[in-house]
């Protein structure tokens, strides 16, 4: 229980500790907590953004459906539309065309039935030249009384 | 186990001797074999014994905690480094609850003081004939095993904490600051024959309790280990004095060594607390 150069001793190797602690100890320990704390934070941060920018997107991606649904339906309207479109179109004009060939036809058949009234016309109007000229003998020829006869043949 | 040829109260004496290393009073130099001889040596001796026990806890302490800072990294950290940045941690909470001023020596010196008397500390828990026997084998009489039951131990870090502390107390206030502080209060008055009449009080009271901090710091560990280990000591003499005693001094020895987990890691936080706190002080203006 001597107080002697153990003393002295003690201090200087407490210093020795001290100055190797602040060089060796501590400054490396509390840079690499600082580094770790930072990183950490920065970690959470990053997550958060995430988190953000994953909402931001899934209320992007709703819009998007959204639109599409929407535009889809715009198309298939647009389409129905059409296809009704197409079918008065086709139904008007099958309209269109009946109605012509069947005025074509009706007009057919009326020249044909006034060539037939025509053709009868002329064999009546002959008929009777023909019979004019047994009873006239021979004094009406069928050249020189042509358009008596057409004449006639018009009046029948 | 205190061996037959020596009474209770030797062998007390003989684990209460340092191994001290100095001039014997014929003018050779050598080991005391005794402790009058020891302290025949007088100023110019050296406690081997503390010295190698407190330098080896030191350099334990240095080497693992060197060893994660240099494995440090800001990843995931392993257990010696998880452990490390634990107390690292601790004594950083501690020295920014007390210490309000910015100096970077502040908080390694905390760190280092706490570990490293908490090392010497915690050589109380070894039992008190193990390593003294162990040294006998090798032919070393005196082995005390504890630094800071070494008055020597504690008064150096004492002094190298009060040398810290006049140190930034003349950095910080200045010389005349200093002195100012030393002097002019707790008394002072506006009229300045009174204060100077007040000066030589001032000064007393304020030299005792500025002396008082290092004494009170050095006395509180050694006379807490001290006792400690004297306690350890008297239950093993208890071994001695046939079966039943011996193991009740066993039980003892158990509740002690327990119940001194307590002591030998308060005490180092008070040293600890203690050093922050007057260097606190020695920071801030009055």
């Amino acid at each position: 229980m001597n107080i002697n150069l153990t003393l002295i001793g003690q201090l200087l190797s407490f210093a020795v500790f001290v100055w190797f602690t602040m060089k060796y100890v501590w400054t490396p320990i509390m840079g690499a907590l600082e580094t770790r704390k930072k990183e950490i934070a920065d970690g959470l941060a990053a997550a958060e953004r995430g988190q953000h920018e994953q909402e931001l997107a899934k209320e992007r991606a709703k819009d998007v459906l959204h639109e599409a649904k929407a535009q889809a339906a715009e198309i298939v309207a647009q389409a129905q539309k059409r296809a009704a479109e197409i079918v008065d179109e086709s139904k008007d004009t099958a309209r269109v065309e009946g109605d012509r060939i069947l005025t074509a036809a009706q007009s057919e058949i009326e020249q044909e039935a006034n060539r037939a009234r025509e053709q009868l016309r002329e064999k009546v109007g002959m008929l009777a030249v023909a019979g004019a000229e047994k009873i006239l003998k021979k004094e009406i020829s069928a050249d020189a009384h042509q358009d008596i006869v057409t004449a006639l043949a018009k009046e029948i | 186990m205190a061996g037959d040829a020596l009474t209770s109260g030797e062998y007390i004496k003989h684990h209460l001797t340092n191994l001290t290393f100095g001039q014997h009073p014929d003018g050779s130099w050598g080991i005391a074999h005794s402790a009058a001889e020891a302290k025949e040596m007088g100023f110019w001796a050296i406690h081997v014994d503390t010295m190698f026990w407190s330098i080896a806890l030191g350099v334990l302490f240095l080497y693992f905690f060197s060893k994660a800072a240099k494995t440090a990294t800001q990843g995931v950290p392993g257990g010696l480094q998880n452990f490390v940045e634990w107390i690292v941690e601790f004594i950083d909470t501690s020295v920014r609850g007390s210490f309000s001023s910015r100096n970077s020596l502040v908080a390694p010196l905390a760190l280092t003081i706490f570990v490293w008397i908490f090392l010497q500390n915690l050589m109380d828990l070894v039992p008190v004939d193990v390593i003294p026997e162990l040294a006998k084998l090798l032919g070393i009489h005196y082995m005390k095993v504890v630094p800071s039951t070494d008055p020597n131990a504690t008064f150096g870090m004492a002094i190298g904490v009060f040398l810290l502390v006049l140190f930034y107390s003349i950095k910080i206030k200045g010389v005349g600051g200093f002195a100012g502080e030393l002097t002019l209060q707790p008394f002072s008055s506006t009229n300045p024959i009174v204060n100077l009449l007040f000066i030589p009080v001032n000064f007393i009271l304020e030299f005792v309790s500025l002396i008082a901090k290092p004494i009170s710091l050095a006395l509180r560990l050694f006379g807490n280990m001290y006792a400690g280990e004297m306690i350890f000591i008297l239950i093993a003499i208890m071994y001695n004095a046939g079966l039943i005693l011996g193991l009740f001094g066993g039980v003892l020895q158990l509740g002690w060594a327990i119940f001194h987990i307590l002591i030998i890691t308060l005490q180092a936080f008070i040293f600890m607390t203690l050093t922050i706190v007057y260097l606190d002080m020695a920071h801030h203006e009055h």
